[in-house]
């Protein structure tokens, strides 16, 4: 069931007007930004869909931008986020595309640094519920809800083994987890989704596996 | 975990406690939290509910001058005892018109279950706090009784109007806010869900055609009516009406009829209202060559 809290239905407590194009995009902005780890130099957001018709009036782009600046949905500098983030120095550019989404409320943004770039994907489904539904390219699904972690590897035997046995052993258990690839044998991203909070010892254990290229951490 | 509105009755019946009670244990379960902090976060967004209600009857304008100002000439008429269909029900509409003129102004509000639709649940619950003089622990239970419902709908139809129209927002928090009343009002579950069912029924098809793509025009009336609606469908069901088709077949209805619904009319301001001489040209005059598009 996707709606699994009364306050799903019964909040969340906002800044309209729409909780689908304003709270649920700004929670879209906010988990890209947290899978980034840090705030980006450059953000250029697609918008797709009914977010791509009428996100002047429901203040997607403005509600986008706030939660790449990290904040809440019930901020009251929601509405000034474009010129919080120029002020903040971070170049942002808002596209709308023609292509038709699978979801109709579909985001796509692209985060870069001088470190590092990383393309998102996420969808608003409604009341202010979102869903992750793209990293660089690789499919997952990812609430927000829980504390998460992504890793990806190289695809081939005893990875996956290798970091659950490492959250096993630091009795982390995990509430979802998803595998996906692009081609077999190349690259491959984990998802996973834990009860409890992962802490950067874990990461690091992580991170010195045979295997695994990059680990990032979603704190909820 | 009550999969759909049978059930949920079901298990009140057998426990012989309300939907409110339900939905509270439940939450306590997916949490794993204590009761007092339920409340607590369901206080919160009452208490943003209320404040909303007060902003939007002292007046407000929304950044385009399409709505905001109308909750307070529904109080000013109601203030003068012309009022036709009923006092509570116009309190009901004008609390209901105050919420979303405070949303389409970018102000605070709480989503029930959506913020176009925020209206409804709060709108008819300050009605009736005046009617009714429920304590606030009941008023509490209301919208823990609302979400029950407004789960149901969330997990087997949608609540979104992109994905299912206006019908799936304003028509699910009128079917919410239906069953509401009725338990305040002290109905039984069974009695609950026919109100809800009753409420829902003749929301069936609405689409999602907002000017210009605001959250403004119709939303804040579709909302009035919303608000009008879950009153007479409580009122109905309280006087032993039942509705024919069960509830959860009307929740199926209303989510097939989303997914048939064409795109032009799903919160795309591509028809509907929308497409009108008049929507066309108040999207013009407010977004010039800036079109939403």
């Amino acid at each position: 069931m996707k709606y699994r809290s009364v306050f799903d239905i019964i909040g969340p407590i906002m800044v309209g007007p729409s909780s689908s194009h304003t709270a649920g995009a700004a929670k879209i902005g906010r988990l890209a930004r947290s899978i980034f780890g840090r705030q980006p130099k450059r953000v250029h957001i697609s918008l797709y869909g009914s977010f791509a018709e009428t996100y002047k009036g429901h203040a997607t782009d403005v509600a986008l931008i706030a939660g790449v600046l990290d904040y809440d949905t019930n901020d009251p500098r929601l509405p000034q986020a474009p010129q919080y983030a120029d002020e903040a120095g971070i170049e942002v550019v808002i596209t709308t595309e023609d292509a038709v989404p699978e979801h109709p409320n579909t985001a796509r943004i692209m985060m870069s640094d001088e470190r590092d770039e990383m393309e998102v994907a996420g969808i608003s489904i409604g009341g202010g519920k979102v869903e992750i539904t793209e990293l660089n390219g690789f499919e997952l699904k990812l609430s927000g809800q829980c504390p998460a972690i992504l890793v990806m590897n190289h695809d081939r035997y005893g990875v996956i083994a290798g970091v659950t046995q490492i959250l096993s052993g630091q009795h982390v258990n995990i509430g979802h987890m998803e595998v996906s690839r692009k081609e077999k044998g190349k690259m491959a991203l984990m998802v996973i989704e834990t009860d409890e909070k992962i802490n950067e010892s874990i990461i690091d254990e992580i991170r010195a596996l045979a295997g695994v290229n990059r680990v990032l951490r979603m704190e909820d | 975990m009550f999969r759909n509105v049978a059930e949920l009755v079901a298990l009140a019946e057998e426990r012989s406690c309300s939907i409110a009670h339900i939905m509270i244990q439940q939450e306590m379960e997916v949490r794993q939290t204590s009761r007092e902090s339920v409340i607590e976060l369901m206080t919160r967004n009452l208490d943003v509910m209320e404040q909303a209600v007060a902003r939007g009857l002292s007046g407000v304008s929304s950044h385009s001058g399409l709505t905001g100002g109308d909750a307070v000439k529904i109080q000013q008429y109601i203030d003068s005892g012309k009022v036709l269909s009923g006092e509570t029900i116009m309190d009901a509409v004008s609390k209901a018109v105050a919420t979303n003129e405070v949303n389409a102004a970018m102000g605070l509000i709480c989503a029930t279950p959506t913020a176009g639709s925020a209206g409804v649940v709060p709108g008819t619950l300050f009605a009736l706090k005046e009617k009714l003089q429920p304590t606030r622990e009941q008023m509490v239970d209301y919208l823990f009784t609302s979400g029950a419902f407004g789960m149901v709908v969330a997990n087997n139809a949608s609540i979104s109007g992109a994905a299912g129209g206006c019908q799936a927002e304003v028509g699910s928090a009128a079917g919410m806010a239906a069953a509401a009343i009725t338990e305040l009002a002290g109905g039984s579950p069974r009695q609950a869900a026919h109100a809800m069912a009753i409420a829902l029924k003749n929301m069936l098809g609405l689409v999602c055609d907002p000017v210009a793509g605001l959250v403004e025009v119709p939303c804040v009336k579709r909302n009035a009516m919303g608000a009008a609606i879950a009153m007479v469908a409580a009122d109905m069901s309280l006087a032993g009406v039942e509705s024919v088709i069960p509830c959860d077949e009307v929740i199926e209805a209303m989510f097939r009829i989303g997914q048939t619904m064409p795109t032009t009319l799903k919160e795309t301001a591509r028809g509907g209202l929308a497409a009108t001489p008049t929507g066309q040209r108040l999207k013009q005059q407010i977004f010039g060559d800036q079109t939403t598009k």
